[in-house]
């Protein structure tokens, strides 16, 4: 490739620190895959969001107060007093709620098209962590307004660890800092959700250098053989990426705007009481699935097993899926068992906004059973039993035969 | 990378086109983010209720002759001194034009016999002494600023040392002969 630039001092700056041939190389030149649909635009959205994330909640925290006694009157300031902090506040609490929508559909996606698949395992290995720490980082920050929601929730997704045999109880005393939830819980989960974002910083840029190295995945799902089939990432992209972004931007500002507590749970609104829980406790809507994947083992620890195993499983899927062929365009049957998978998980998250009463209890064992069968049973089998269509010979090819057509 | 372009749109005003909007949409955004900046900035400012405990009144019916009080205004002390009529003379004989912030004691008074500054040194923030009875007062009878020597007059203005200009006054009211209004 020429050299980065003309200018002489750009050139002086790279010779000694190659930044910004590495970001010509991975921004600007970086082979994308010339088909990629807008399914493809959810990962620099998931990026976009973990920025503004940083960014508001950076200053919401130069005016919250992590201390039981401070922290529901002090994010009330925050939404009186403070110039634009219910702009702010509002941003970061529904941003969270984007983050999970496009993160999402980031997953599903990849689930589509076998994005999983060799040689991207490790790329799909570090997108679950990055989910992982998502949920841990959301579950605090949802924590910190103490309310009644913030503290109820606290506990019952610390008391979860106390279903591990022997030594439960003592964990859970470690996680508080004490017998309850209290100030001590309050102070570690600020500090820890002020840190996590960080992390998830370092694990995107994993994420992102993993990809940079075995390339896009595409709706195809064939490996790029040249660079007919191929566009450099800038400006074919960076622009489809805005285009993205423009979208994305109005859906959530709308409800920033228009339905800021949409999303939110009432009852949030009011200060923490230890000695009152509300009559109906839900978690946020991106843990329902998992909260009725929880419900529907009428055992302790067999809930919370299959709970964290319903994560813990999507990393085994580069070789549950026993099929040659990575997306599904081209899998007549598996195609129809992913949508039915994902309505299954949508139904699970209905079910896990429900109160748990039949018939609710019933659907969610059944939706809850299929999310296993699916993964460890009907994956391995179709992939077996399944004749896929004929593969395009190349992407370029594949789309000169349509444009002939 | 302009030659791995569509080569079909090169041509003619097809790049004047192109450009205009590059630079349209490109001006659209650098505004656009600047505009979504500048609630995040205006949040580090002060707040509603800082700005609800931007006044404070003060009872001066305490305050004997020869004596000073402090009271805290916006996070800072203000001196306020009920000045004898020896301290008042003093002030008001010094030949203004000799000083390093030439100042009539006459503009910095609503009343001769009370002295309202904000107890501030203007070199470097210090909180200068001169208000309790055994403070050192400094070479002109005011206050005397221990963190790097400047000398306060009876007027608080500048006289000797560092700071470069006087005690500032801020903006107060009498409501009535005993109650003063700082803000």
């Amino acid at each position: 490739m020429s050299s980065v630039s003309n200018n002489k001092i750009i050139k002086w700056v790279d010779d000694r620190l190659p930044i910004i041939s590495m970001m010509q190389h991975s921004a600007v030149e970086y082979p994308t895959p010339k088909n990629l649909s807008y399914w493809w635009n959810f990962g620099s959205l998931a990026g976009l969001v973990l920025v503004i994330m940083i960014l508001s909640g950076l200053f919401l925290a130069m005016n919250y107060a992590a201390n039981t006694g401070l922290a529901f009157l002090s994010v009330e300031r925050i939404m009186r007093d403070v110039n634009y902090g219910w702009l702010i506040r509002y941003i970061h609490a529904n941003g969270a709620s984007m983050f999970f929508i496009v993160v999402y559909l980031h997953i599903v996606r990849g689930f589509y098209y076998g994005s999983y698949k060799p040689p991207r395992e490790i790329l799909w290995w570090l997108g679950l962590i990055i989910m992982l720490v998502m949920m841990g980082t959301a579950f605090m920050g949802y924590v910190l307004p103490w309310g009644q929601m913030s503290f109820w929730g606290a506990t019952v997704i610390t008391n979860l660890f106390s279903a591990i045999p022997l030594v439960g109880e003592h964990i859970v005393t470690w996680l508080w800092g004490g017998f309850s939830v209290d100030n001590p819980t309050l102070n570690r989960f600020f500090a820890l959700h002020f840190l996590l974002p960080f992390v998830l910083v370092g694990i995107v840029v994993l994420h992102v250098w993993a990809l940079h190295t075995v390339k896009s995945n595409n709706p195809l799902g064939i490996d790029m053989k040249g660079p007919q089939d191929s566009l450099p990432f800038h400006p074919y992209y960076t622009v489809k990426d805005l285009f993205g972004v423009g979208v994305f931007m109005m859906f959530f500002m709308a409800f920033v705007f228009w339905a800021p507590n949409f999303l939110g749970h009432p009852d949030n609104y009011i200060p923490a009481n230890p000695m009152v829980t509300p009559a109906h406790i839900v978690p946020e809507w991106y843990f329902l699935p998992f909260y009725a994947i929880l419900r529907a083992v009428p055992d302790k620890l067999g809930g919370v097993l299959l709970m964290f195993g319903a994560i813990v499983i999507l990393a085994a899927m580069p070789w549950l899926d026993t099929s040659k062929v990575r997306s599904c365009t081209f899998r007549p049957i598996y195609k129809w068992f992913v949508m039915l998978f994902i309505a299954d998980c949508v139904l699970l998250g209905y079910i896990g906004g429900k109160p748990a009463e039949e018939p609710y209890i019933l659907i969610g064992q059944f939706a809850t059973a299929w999310y296993f069968i699916h993964l460890l049973i009907v994956t391995p089998l179709v992939g077996w039993l399944e004749k896929p269509r004929p593969l395009p010979e190349s992407i370029s090819a594949a789309v000169t035969k349509k444009e002939a057509v | 990378m302009a030659d791995t372009a569509n080569p079909a749109h090169g041509a003619t005003d097809g790049e004047t086109r192109r450009d205009f909007l590059l630079y349209a949409s490109s001006a659209v955004g650098v505004v656009g983010a600047g505009l979504a900046l500048w609630p995040f900035i205006h949040s580090m400012n002060p707040a509603a209720d800082t700005l609800a405990l931007a006044s404070t009144e003060v009872d001066l019916s305490p305050v004997a002759e020869g004596q000073a009080i402090t009271v805290m205004w916006r996070g800072k002390p203000v001196f306020v001194r009920h000045r004898t009529a020896d301290e008042i003379s003093a002030a008001r004989a010094v030949d203004v034009a000799g000083l390093r912030d030439p100042q009539k004691d006459e503009d910095r008074v609503k009343k001769p016999e009370w002295l309202v500054t904000v107890g501030v040194c203007t070199h470097l923030g210090c909180i200068p002494l001169g208000q309790k009875a055994a403070d050192p007062r400094g070479d002109f009878g005011g206050w005397f600023c221990p963190c790097h020597g400047s000398h306060y007059d009876t007027s608080g203005r500048i006289r000797k040392g560092p700071a470069p200009l006087n005690l500032h006054v801020p903006e107060y009211a009498f409501l009535n002969d005993k109650t003063v209004k700082i803000g």
